[in-house]
């Protein structure tokens, strides 16, 4: 183990007098800001000059693919233009479903799994560990697993539903169908992020100590009795945060509704980032992309406030 | 030490740049979509490299992400291409934001003539504004949809007698689509080989063009147009004409009828797959799939393959690219050596021979082309009556607006054929008044 103050002492006697006598020189708060500086240059850099250059952009006509043409101030049209279309409302709307069923089932089904598997039985850390492979693939690779699945010729999903209710494999098109096609993508996002809800819900159910229940046994409480004051309540704000990361994660959802369905069909799971994406990269309406990401942005913000709110009032009680 | 130090890094620096100053200059990317007529030209342009010592590169993109990928690189003012295979629809945004160079003044110095290629291609491929003598690509691939059709089925004596007691016609390639459909249903659901095969495969892809593609292949010959005047975006009752909703119910009508079970989402490549594997009697595809197909170790010897059928006239959708010099080459005189390359008649047939779809007329012309290969003859019918998608600055959006409507109604199943209709007229409306145009 090398002395400590040995080796202060060496790079004391290298560092040059000059630049020795400027940082003898300096404040603890200099010295503070010296160190934190390089990360706020990174971050005005990469989060917040982009957010002003969209705000910026999103008063004009750019457009990204026509360098030539004078860029004009449009004033509030862009905003006006969203906030009055029925396709973004539509987008919206597949987006709401999209996320308000996800978080449901996610919630549901993870905090069952986590409840479960808390119960420390036989084997219990192996099938934690197969729960978590889905959330352990690209969502690239789940979208193309799950087309597969779901092809009503071959896939293995529409097998299953029929070997259950005698329906004809091919007699239905979970991806193919305006019905069934918001349902797929829901299903698919569950299977793939439940596991991460149960860690986040199992993290929360480890953290209530032992003598709480102990007390509850030497009061006669039961199990139910024991479950809705005692484990619910303390896992409560864990499962709020779980139910945060993933709202916001699924109501950016891009990569993997892309794969399975690229916002068909029609536009029946078109989310709001598909629109997005396909206004801004492939329309090149860089203006009006960049108010519909402000808009979504401010959505996204605004929400995640008003539930942080809510979380910290769970955790204070 | 120092100096060994310094010494030793001028050395690196040396070395490690010489070679890279080198090589650029002697060296040329060319863009394009990933498919077969790609891997031709790579074969190809062995030619160019042995006789001009330049280094050809490529970057090849599959097709679903071409437009995204290659559109994103010239906005952005990348220098990936020297050269760039683009769509016909580029060709006005590119010209006006300055993406492409004009190439008159290299053809007249070369005398490359545009007389010496296919009108049609000309037209479709080299000129901005649309047919005056503004050149900025050279043809490089005709390209059109076109038919494939399992041969086998269509000449079986059982299903060629029952067919003709059912349609009183025999049982061949179909020549309008309302004979299209009808052959669709015929072979919809029908055991063959002891496996249930379906009518047909044609396109509904819903993120790129695919569907836009298809439902033009029927619109166009049931006299659907852009505009009313050509160049006064006058579409009200040009795009929704009683013909052209007569057009989008048959489409629709074959999709709902006569597709595979999920084909809710099929462009080129699902298409192919389907036919390969035997599922469909015909299938809805480019041209440019054809030499590979005719050469399928498997389904190669039992597909033909027909133009797109009429209706009231016989139209086919443009496919194809041009080659285009790109503005940002640092390479601008290799580039500019590889089109004049390319041009020549010589290169033009071997071209044609590997594959690829050559628009000189020294190829089209010449008395053996039409039986050179099982579908030449179908290729020059179908150039005879190609027609495109909108190729103003403004395609990108214009082709977004359609394929949304065009999946609603047809896939989906959203409104009628005639309100998808005049929902894009609307859509486009707003885009060319954005645009400045109307």
């Amino acid at each position: 183990m090398p002395d400590i103050n040995a080796v202060a002492d060496r790079v004391a006697s290298a560092t040059p007098p000059s630049v020795a006598r400027a940082i003898r020189g300096l404040s603890d708060c200099s010295i503070a800001w010296l160190f934190v500086a390089p990360t706020i240059v990174l971050l005005l850099a990469i989060n917040i000059f982009p957010l002003i250059w969209t705000i910026h952009l999103s008063f004009t006509n750019y457009a990204s693919n026509r360098p030539n043409r004078p860029v004009v101030n449009v004033g509030l049209k862009w905003y006006q233009d969203i906030l009055s279309s029925p396709e973004v409302w539509a987008a919206m709307q597949a987006t709401a479903h999209f996320v308000f069923w996800t978080i449901f089932f996610q919630t549901l089904i993870g905090f069952t799994l986590a409840y479960l598997v808390d119960r420390k039985f036989r084997g219990h850390a192996f099938w934690t560990t197969i729960i978590l492979i889905p959330m352990m693939l690209s969502p690239a690779v789940v979208g193309n697993f799950w087309k597969f699945l779901y092809q009503p010729q071959i896939g293995l999903f529409n097998y299953i539903v029929s070997f259950f209710t005698g329906l004809p494999p091919s007699s239905f098109e979970m991806l193919g169908s305006v019905t069934l096609a918001p349902w797929a993508i829901v299903i698919v996002d569950t299977w793939m992020w439940t596991p991460y809800v149960m860690l986040i819900c199992l993290a929360g159910l480890r953290s209530i100590p032992d003598y709480i229940y102990e007390a509850a046994e030497v009061d006669r409480a039961s199990k139910w009795r024991q479950f809705w004051s005692i484990t619910l309540p303390m896992a409560l704000p864990f499962i709020m945060l779980a139910v945060l990361f993933r709202g916001i994660e699924n109501f950016k959802m891009f990569d993997m509704v892309m794969l399975l369905t690229g916002g068909g069909p029609g536009s029946t799971t078109e989310l709001a980032s598909i629109t997005l994406k396909r206004q801004a990269f492939e329309a090149y309406r860089t203006g009006y992309s960049s108010a519909f990401a402000i808009i979504l942005f401010v959505v996204v913000f605004g929400l995640a406030n008003i539930y942080v709110r809510a979380l910290n009032k769970v955790k204070q009680r | 030490m120092r100096k060994l130090l310094a010494s030793a890094s001028a050395l690196a620096a040396i070395v490690a740049l010489a070679p890279m100053g080198e090589a650029q200059a002697a060296e040329l990317t060319l863009c394009w979509a990933a498919w077969d007529p790609a891997n031709a030209l790579v074969e190809m342009s062995k030619d160019f490299e042995k006789a001009s010592g330049t280094k050809m590169k490529f970057e090849f993109v599959p097709w679903p992400n071409f437009a995204d990928r290659m559109l994103n690189e010239l906005n952005s003012g990348g220098k990936l291409c020297d050269l760039l295979i683009g769509d016909s629809q580029w060709i006005g945004g590119s010209a006006e934001n300055g993406y492409y160079v004009k190439l008159n003044d290299f053809f007249d110095r070369e005398g490359i003539k545009m007389s010496d290629f296919a009108d049609a291609t000309v037209y479709a491929y080299s000129t901005w504004p649309k047919g005056t003598p503004n050149y900025w690509a050279l043809p490089a691939m005709g390209d059109a949809n076109g038919w494939f059709y399992r041969k086998d089925w269509f000449e079986n004596p059982n299903l060629q007698a029952e067919y003709k007691a059912k349609y009183n016609r025999d049982l061949a390639p179909p020549k309008t689509w309302t004979e299209l459909k009808e052959t669709a249903e015929f072979f919809q659901g029908r055991k063959i080989d002891g496996k249930t095969v379906y009518g047909a495969a044609i396109f509904t892809e819903r993120a790129s063009e695919g569907i836009t593609m298809g439902v033009t292949s029927a619109l166009y010959p049931y006299g659907f147009k852009y505009e009313n005047t050509p160049g006064k975006y006058d579409m009200e009752g040009a795009v929704n004409s009683a013909d052209a909703v007569a057009g989008l119910e048959m489409y629709k009508e074959i999709y709902k009828c006569c597709t595979p079970p999920g084909y809710t989402d099929s462009y080129m490549g699902e298409g192919l797959d389907a036919f390969k594997s035997g599922q469909v009697a015909m299938m809805m595809n480019w041209f440019a799939f054809m030499p590979g197909m005719a050469k399928d170790e498997k389904v190669g010897t039992v597909t033909g393959f027909f133009v797109n059928p009429g209706q009231k006239v016989a139209a086919s959708t443009l496919g194809g690219q041009g080659i285009s010099v790109v503005a940002n080459t640092d390479n601008m005189e290799g580039a500019l050596a590889y089109i004049k390359w390319f041009a020549q008649p010589d290169v033009q047939k071997k071209w044609w021979s590997l594959g690829g779809y050559a628009c000189h007329k020294a190829v089209l012309n010449d008395p053996s082309f039409k039986d050179s290969q099982p579908f030449a003859a179908q290729f020059l019918e179908a150039m005879g009556g190609v027609q495109d998608f909108w190729q103003e600055p403004a395609y990108a959006s214009l082709l977004q607006a359609m394929q949304k409507r065009m999946h609603d109604y047809v896939v989906a199943d959203k409104g009628t054929a005639k309100e998808a209709l005049d929902g894009l007229i609307q859509d486009w409306t707003a885009i060319f008044q954005e645009e400045g145009k109307i």
